[in-house]
């Protein structure tokens, strides 16, 4: 199992590749919209991304309750569980 | 009638990433064709083009060029150095009334390279890894978008498609825009880039193009007796226009005049020119006329000129019957020669020739021109060839399949400043 910090640096990592924010950005309570100014179709392709990298399945309504970093990566912690 | 000038360009071509460059490389005769040697194009029928000169990756930031198609990058490198070229800026620098500001960018085809390329994902890993972006950067009008998203234009953002017509057409609406008073300072011209398996193939198929694969960089050869097709081509080639009345307020350096333009429309066949050359004629006529200048004011040609049996001789006489006797004083080019064919890419590219050549009183020589086919009732450059002094006016022409003709008239009235200054 990765540990929390490792799932986060792993998504920070995503998150850079897609939109470019630098990853010590990317920090659990940072707002994908409001703090790291992640568009509605960036959130599609970082959520996309996520299913490949962690092997698991995040259905489109659940996407909506992602919404900052710490949401995304208890929900793949959940998921992996 | 409200004179247009032109105030900036933009070029990113198979011959430079910048419209310098690429008017250096049309004076030096240098040429943009090359074998493909990428492992897709082995067993192409055709298996040469004209790729950029640069690549577009290294001119722009990465997390904007991977929401843009190939064709969009290309349009934002060449539309942002018309942009500064016009000494305008960005954001709080920008000084231009958005409202009054719009974007003419054309493109023949579209995203073509990324409808591919998401579908082959779609097929190879399934649908939940398509792009989210896809739409918004296979729609044609992504490049028109993207520009008018970064220079604020309000006015109106528009993008012409009449194949390899239509960044002439691209511009002949920006005149329209500011004749009618629906802006002031228009970003006009248009991109292309489709060298990608499967359109090259499909023209191929019309034998549309050149099958020259043992010597590509002598494939492009207008109006010589061997020519046998056309030669692929990508790139983008953007021109700030604005009326007169704004650029001199505004104390802009110009490098002419858009005079005007004229269309037409064979109805004749969907790829076939109509042999009579009627409609390429009517264009040049109209062009004339929208630009309250005669046939005896023109002294150069950029002709369509695309290398094509039919194609390149119909256009000489067409030439000829627009513009009758005065004919005999018009130095007539090809720069597809060089550049190969830029579709959708090719009217503004040959409208910056066509300008600069007036700019610099120097037409750019027919590459490749080895026979010159005999009794054509034009006079082709092949060696670069000095303009007159005085005033100087020019026509480029743009045809494209489904019988779209387009002829784009500049002048050097209101000439403030060369490529140089």
């Amino acid at each position: 199992m990765a540990s929390t910090e490792e799932i986060r640096s792993e998504v920070a990592q995503i998150v850079n590749e897609i939109v470019g924010v630098a990853p010590e950005d990317v920090q659990l309570d940072k707002s994908f919209a409001d703090d790291l100014d992640v568009d509605s179709l960036s959130m599609v392709e970082i959520v996309v991304a996520c299913e490949e990298k962690f092997g698991v399945t995040i259905p489109q309504e659940e996407q909506g309750n992602l919404k900052t970093v710490g949401d995304a990566v208890a929900y793949i912690e959940r998921a992996q569980a | 009638m409200t004179d247009i000038v032109i105030t900036g360009i933009g070029a990113f071509t198979p011959l430079g990433a910048d419209a310098p460059t690429t008017w250096e490389g049309l004076l030096a005769g240098r040429n943009g064709v090359a074998p493909l040697t990428e492992d897709w194009a082995a067993d192409l029928p055709v298996r040469f083009a004209a790729h950029t000169a640069a690549d577009p990756l290294e001119h722009l930031d990465r997390v904007a060029a991977r929401r843009l198609d190939r064709s969009a990058q290309l349009a934002l490198i060449a539309g942002l150095e018309a942009w500064r070229d016009a000494g305008l800026g960005l954001g709080d620098d920008n000084p231009v009334d958005h409202e009054r500001l719009g974007v003419t960018c054309a493109s023949g085809i579209g995203g073509l390279q990324t409808t591919l390329f998401q579908w082959d994902i779609q097929k190879e890993k399934g649908p939940r890894r398509v792009s989210p972006f896809t739409v918004p950067m296979l729609m044609a009008n992504a490049p028109a978008a993207n520009l008018g998203l970064r220079i604020g234009a309000r006015a109106g953002v528009h993008t012409p498609v009449s194949a390899c017509a239509s960044s002439n057409e691209a511009i002949a609406l920006a005149v329209d825009m500011m004749r009618l008073g629906r802006a002031d300072i228009v970003l006009a011209g248009g991109t292309e880039a489709v060298i990608h398996a499967l359109p090259i193939n499909a023209f191929a198929q019309m034998n549309a193009l050149s099958r020259r694969n043992d010597d590509p960089q002598h494939a492009s050869r207008p109006w010589d007796v061997d020519r046998d097709g056309f030669v692929l081509g990508e790139g983008a080639c953007l021109l700030v226009l604005e009326t007169l009345e704004h650029a001199t307020a505004r104390g802009a350096h110009i490098y002419g005049t858009l005079a005007g333009a004229g269309i037409s429309a064979d109805s004749y066949d969907i790829v076939q020119p109509d042999p009579s050359g009627h409609g390429q004629s009517s264009a040049m006529e109209r062009a004339l006329r929208n630009s309250g200048l005669s046939a005896s004011d023109i002294r150069h040609v950029n002709a369509h000129g695309t290398s094509t049996p039919a194609g390149d001789v119909t256009e000489a006489h067409s030439i000829r019957r627009a513009l009758g006797d005065a004919a005999d004083q018009v130095i007539v080019t090809s720069t597809k020669s060089m550049t190969g064919h830029l579709l959708g890419g090719a009217g503004s590219l040959e409208t910056f020739a066509a300008l600069m050549a007036i700019n610099s009183r120097q037409v750019p020589a027919t590459i490749n021109i080895e026979n010159l086919e005999p009794d054509l009732p034009i006079d082709v450059a092949t060696t670069v060839r000095d303009l007159p002094d005085g005033d100087l006016a020019a026509i480029n022409n743009s045809f494209g399949f489904g019988g779209h003709n387009v002829a784009v008239v500049v002048s050097n009235a209101h000439q403030s400043r060369g490529l140089a200054s």
